[in-house]
């Protein structure tokens, strides 16, 4: 298969002067050994890229054969990384050249898509590929790579895709950038007679091309005449329903949507062509595939980041047919489920109140719906959303406030198997923006702010208004239904089957403050199982009274068959709820248990003197009391407790990934001040969750073997059956949170801490913010706890300075108003010594910064990095600015 | 021993007099060290040092040099470059099996900030006055002139900015421009610096000596391993001595610029006294230099046994003994 054994020689002078030659040595990362011609049965002479002499040389057998094509206008030397890691691990790597690509031959005829298909199937047979195929495409070389696999089921092991499409829906424009392209004259000016369409393509690159990369890329296409391929590939996107390649686009995405080997999609969002749209259409086809958006990537994703070795992990995992068999992820037995619906099932003729919200209205009065009336209103909404198109799998963003409308949106989107889609306001514009971009959904129920953001910024999916608007509202925000016509036309209508426990139910985005919002996928099992868990451990059912200060569980009322109540607030802004609110709620649910989230703890504290003795009477009767979110002090919660003298105060720890891991009561926080253990405790693993602390090694990395050895400083990892599928189209992310030893699906939390002889978990701090001192890994948190201690401390953070490994320990201090010093630098020599004295470990330096940087989402987590920056700088004799 | 006069030095010698070994110096003036043998004269005079090295040495430890911030290049030349040649050749000579050369950690500081690093390569270009200058000269020469453990084992040890009750050079000088008024901060003082306390850094070069014929070769530097800002050492030393601590500050680019000038003016004065400011201690004081220890500790088995802050109580002591 070398170049001399298939007569390069014999080209003659028809084809263009590159035509279907080797590459010149010196391009840059491409070894020219595995350059490549061959002549297919009809006369076509192909340049490819081919590694398989280096895996000979090697004496490897490889695997398969990966099928690389490239798309327009680039060629093979696109995949040069791909090739060269296939070696590596034992897969021979293609990377054909189109024809009129590359340095293929110029045929000088114009190819249609069938044609190229078929081409390409010319190509392997002359090729002599046998053995498993793994097909792998970019941009319109997916389309071809995809007609490839669609026709050779026999050899086809898989299918991996960057940024490509195999759909275009006709009530959707073509992206501008290719309307451009295609418009009349300016398509030969802008592909052929210039070299505009190449240099607009390499300019798409995050960041930008070396020169020398550049070059390599600019190689075949010199001149109008090696360029007439880019002007035939833009022509025959079938852009219109008439047009000659679009029966051919239309079989291939069609026998893309029958495909079952494992699939990889790996994507760069910021693509003016092949947007997210197109993403989701082939997970729509592909719905095992493992997909990864690579943030901050764009078209030439393959360019702008390391895409060869999460191909070569898949390959991998592929080789070992691990892929395609569904994870098993379930812990319950599939007999045991009940789905999320089933208390709301179970109360259906039921006249007293489900939920009630206090959030309308004046002072004591509650708008209330009985179990029935919401039952009633979840079938007609989830018929009415089958009715308008909603199937199982499609994605709905809901933002919509809480309260009874969202509850009964959240229920009948379930009901039918639609994945809800729940992104806190609190991610702000930007962070939305991103995750509804992220998660794509096919439709959003909003209200008018939600719509005029979805409008203005070009959010994905169907509007649907969740409140009545005028003719001219519903046409300026784009909106195709309102949610009342929604539900009215599902009245009487027969619901679709059930989803099953498998199935998606929702994406949860995280909060944000710990990094970029992820989407975190539960399935249907998960859901109910997190609902079992709250059940159990709260002792939560019909016969409690739920008072939801805390918006995210008022949802779980009916999943848990249990009547709640939103008190009086302003929902997104829990500081509003005030201790009053609290007591009405109770008195009108007859309310037993309150669910809090740390602001609205703060501010019940601070409006207790407004409580009037029938107040106290009502706040008397409150047996448990929840907040979750964040960790409040041991005062606060002492505080709190004396409002509802009768309550045991519980503050669990989780995350999004898992809501519930370990619960400490305020009897349990008492008890853990007398230990002496560094951090926070935050109690025992529930019942159903396993708690393991994976050892840090010298350089902080959290390489120790789950255990639960008491006093080991580590990263904690979770088991549990409510732990979340994934994340949603990470699988990078995924696979570096996942552990499988001990055997089961373990999730790194990201937070570091140690377990103590009497199982209880302490938090010390995130695995981000471990110091690598010569001494070993140190958590900044305990120290911290010291520091804070000082009085003229209000916080403190603990960072290192230096190098990984022999970090030194630094405190940088935020001081009370009342200390006076208002100028960041080191401390003055009093608070110097005092934070040394009150310190466990030795600091290297005290440093003051008068306002710590926080995360803008809850101004509570310390920035540290950025911190631990600005020490940095300041200790090694730089500036000293306001960190 | 050479150099035992010093305030290292000597604590060197003791303490290889405590353990029992049998130490001979080598000095200009006498060692002042009890139980020890003082042999007089100058490491730059072969015949002087031939006859110190005499025969049954099992070990040098040259710790002799020029030590100032100014001074006239060809004198740092001929005691830390020639001094250094001449006591080699004789240890060579007489196959005495080790040889200690200590060093500095200026001998691979060009000026900008070391953090965390270990013992890079001496660099007699690059180091900044003619003290740093010639010791990295001095020190590439000892290592060149290993012979392995199948003859002389060669080790360079860098203590790095040792200080300690009966200092001259760091702690009295300190004291004496604060006491006048004359110690501005340089920055804002917020550079962290490595500093080794004297005992510490005794420990560390008798671990070198007995350790060499495993070390050989290799350069390692010495610090108690707590870096602490300008600030707060030179506060620290100040408080020991009961003077108050600098208040005021000069910019740092202003004190090298001025440390360059005054430098050069003491060149056309020679016969003064020392400089207020030089480049090489403007560079000191204001850029960050602290270092990785975990070889140094590794190889040597050595700890430092005195906190820094256990020696500045020490200090306190010795300052408090001394006025009452």
């Amino acid at each position: 298969m070398s170049a001399r054994a298939t007569g390069r020689t014999s080209r003659t002078s028809r084809t263009s002067p590159r035509a279907a030659d080797t590459v010149p040595p010196a391009l840059p990362g491409l070894d020219p050994r595995y350059s490549h011609v061959l002549q297919d049965a009809r006369g076509a002479r192909w340049h490819f890229l081919d590694n398989l002499p280096d895996l000979a040389d090697r004496g490897v057998e490889p695997a398969g054969t990966v099928l690389a094509v490239h798309g327009n206008p680039t060629w093979s030397y696109l995949w040069r990384r791909v090739v060269a890691a296939g070696a590596d691990v034992g897969w021979r790597v293609v990377a054909v050249d189109q024809l009129e690509m590359g340095l293929s031959e110029r045929t000088g005829e114009p190819r249609t898509l069938p044609q190229r298909v078929a081409d390409l199937a010319a190509f392997t047979d002359a090729l002599g590929l046998e053995g498993p195929v793994v097909t792998l495409g970019h941009d319109w070389g997916g389309v071809v790579s995809l007609g490839w696999a669609v026709d050779h089921p026999q050899q086809l092991a898989g299918v991996a895709l960057l940024n490509t499409a195999v759909h275009q829906s006709d009530d959707v424009p073509l992206p501008a950038a290719l309307r451009l392209a295609l418009a009349g004259p300016v398509l030969p000016l802008g592909t052929r007679t210039t070299r505009a369409f190449l240099e607009t393509t390499l300019a798409l690159a995050r960041p930008r091309l070396p020169r020398d990369v550049a070059e390599a890329y600019r190689l075949p296409y010199r001149t109008p005449a090696a360029r007439r391929g880019i002007e035939g590939f833009v022509v025959d996107i079938p852009a219109t329903p008439d047009h000659p390649s679009r029966p051919e686009l239309d079989r291939i995405s069609d026998g893309v949507t029958r495909l079952d080997v494992p699939a990889l999609l790996l994507w760069g969002p910021h693509d003016p062509v092949f947007s997210d749209r197109y993403l989701d259409d082939l997970v729509r086809r592909l719905p095992h595939a493992h997909v990864h958006r690579f943030a901050g990537a764009g078209h030439l994703v393959a360019e702008d980041v390391d895409v060869a070795s999460p191909i070569m992990t898949w390959l991998g995992g592929a080789a070992r047919s691990e892929l395609s068999a569904p994870s098993a992820s379930s812990v319950g037995s599939p007999s045991s489920f009940v789905p999320i619906w089933g208390g709301l099932d179970a109360r259906a003729a039921d006249d007293s109140p489900a939920v009630l919200d206090m959030t309308v209205g004046e002072h004591d009065a509650a708008r209330s719906v009985s179990w029935r009336a919401l039952d009633r209103q979840v079938r007609r909404i989830a018929a009415g959303l089958h009715g308008i198109g909603v199937r199982r799998g499609d994605r709905v963003s809901l933002l919509v406030e809480p309260g009874p409308t969202l509850t009964a949106l959240v229920y009948a989107c379930l009901r039918i198997g639609a994945v809800v889609v729940v992104a806190d306001a609190g991610l702000g514009v930007r962070g939305l923006t991103r995750a509804q971009r992220g998660a794509w959904p096919g439709y959003v129920v909003a209200q008018r702010k939600g719509l005029a953001a979805a409008r203005a910024l070009g959010w994905p999916g169907v509007r649907i208004s969740a409140d009545p608007l005028p003719a001219a509202a519903r046409r300026a925000l784009g909106v195709r239904h309102e949610l009342v016509d929604v539900a009215r036309s599902g009245e009487g209508r027969d619901l679709p089957p059930e989803p099953g426990p498998e199935d998606e139910a929702a994406v949860l985005f995280t909060s944000g403050s710990t990094g970029p919002a992820k989407g975190v996928v539960y399935t249907h099992a998960q859901l109910s199982a997190l609902r079992d868990v709250l059940a159990t451990h709260f002792d939560v059912g019909p016969a409690t009274g739920l008072v939801t200060g805390f918006a995210p569980f008022a949802l779980l009322g009916p999943a848990l068959g249990t009547r709640s109540v939103t008190p009086r607030m302003d929902v997104s802004a829990p500081r509003t709820l005030t201790a009053r609110a609290v007591a009405d709620a109770v008195r009108a649910a007859d309310g037993d248990m309150v669910f809090l989230s740390p602001a609205a703890v703060l501010n019940v504290v601070d409006t207790g003197g407004e409580l009037g003795a029938a107040d106290r009477a009502a706040l008397g009767r409150v047996r448990t009391f929840l907040s979750t979110g964040a960790p409040i002090s041991a005062d606060l919660l002492a505080s709190a407790g004396t409002l509802m003298p009768r309550a045991t105060a519980h503050t669990p720890y989780g995350m999004t990934e898992c809501l519930l891991v370990t619960d400490i009561t305020s009897g349990g926080v008492r008890d853990a001040a007398a230990a002496p253990d560094a951090g926070v405790c935050v109690g025992a693993a529930i019942d159903g969750v396993d708690v393991l602390v994976a050892a840090l090694d010298d350089d902080g990395a959290a390489t120790g073997r789950p255990e639960a050895t008491p006093g080991v400083l580590g990263e904690v990892v979770v088991r549990a059956g409510h732990l979340k599928e994934r994340y949603d189209r990470l699988r990078l992310t995924d696979l570096a949170a996942v552990r499988d030893v001990p055997p089961g699906r373990w999730h790194r939390t990201g937070d570091v801490g140690h377990l103590d002889a009497a199982g209880r978990l302490w938090i010390e701090g995130r695995l981000a913010h471990v110091l690598t001192t010569p001494d070993g890994p140190l958590a900044p948190v305990g120290t911290e706890q010291h520091v804070e201690r000082v009085e003229q401390v209000r916080r403190a953070a603990l960072v290192g300075v230096g190098p990984a490994g022999v970090q030194q320990a630094v405190a940088v201090v935020e001081p009370v108003a009342s200390a006076g010093l208002r100028r960041p630098g080191l401390a003055p020599a009093e608070l110097g010594a005092a934070v040394r004295a009150a310190s466990p470990v030795p600091l290297a330096a005290v440093l003051v910064a008068p306002a710590m940087p926080t995360d803008v989402r809850h101004n509570s987590k310390i920035d540290r990095a950025r911190l631990a920056a600005w020490a940095d700088g300041v200790l090694t004799g730089g500036r000293v600015g306001a960190p | 021993m050479t150099g035992a006069s010093g305030l290292l030095g000597g604590a060197v010698a003791r303490a290889l007099v405590a353990r029992g070994d049998d130490v001979r110096t080598l000095q200009r003036r006498a060692s002042g060290v009890a139980g020890a043998t003082d042999v007089a004269g100058s490491v730059t005079d072969p015949a002087v040092v031939t006859r110190a090295l005499g025969d049954g040495v099992d070990g040098v430890v040259h710790l002799a040099a020029k030590v100032s911030l100014a001074g006239e290049p060809e004198e740092f030349d001929a005691v830390n470059v020639g001094g250094t040649a001449t006591l080699l050749e004789a240890a060579r000579r007489a196959g005495v099996p080790r040889f200690v050369q200590v060093s500095s950690p200026s001998v691979a500081h060009a000026g900008t900030s070391l953090v965390g690093v270990g013992a890079e390569p001496a660099d007699p270009v690059g180091a900044h006055g003619d003290y740093a200058r010639t010791k990295a000269l001095a020190e590439l020469l000892a290592l060149a002139g290993d012979g392995g453990p199948a003859g002389t084992s060669v080790v360079a040890v860098r203590p790095h900015l040792v200080w300690g009750p009966g200092d001259t050079q760091l702690v009295e000088r300190v004291i004496d421009r604060a006491a006048r008024g004359r110690l501005p901060l340089l920055g804002h003082g917020a550079a962290l610096i490595d500093s080794t306390y004297v005992d510490n850094a005794a420990d560390g070069i008798v671990a070198a000596l007995d350790r060499a014929p495993d070390v050989h070769g290799r350069a390692y530097v010495l610090t108690n391993g707590e870096p602490r800002t300008v600030a707060d050492l030179l506060a620290g030393i100040c408080r020991a001595a009961g003077v108050r601590p600098p208040a005021w500050r000069v910019p740092a680019g202003l004190a090298g610029a001025a440390g360059g000038a005054v430098e050069a003016l003491w060149r056309v004065r020679p016969g003064a006294d020392e400089p207020p400011m030089t480049r090489f201690l403007a560079e000191q004081l204001s850029t960050a230099h602290w270092f990785d220890q975990r070889a140094t500790r590794a190889d040597l088995r050595w700890r430092p046994a005195v906190s820094v802050d256990e020696g500045l109580d020490r200090l306190a002591a010795y300052y408090g003994g001394r006025a009452g």
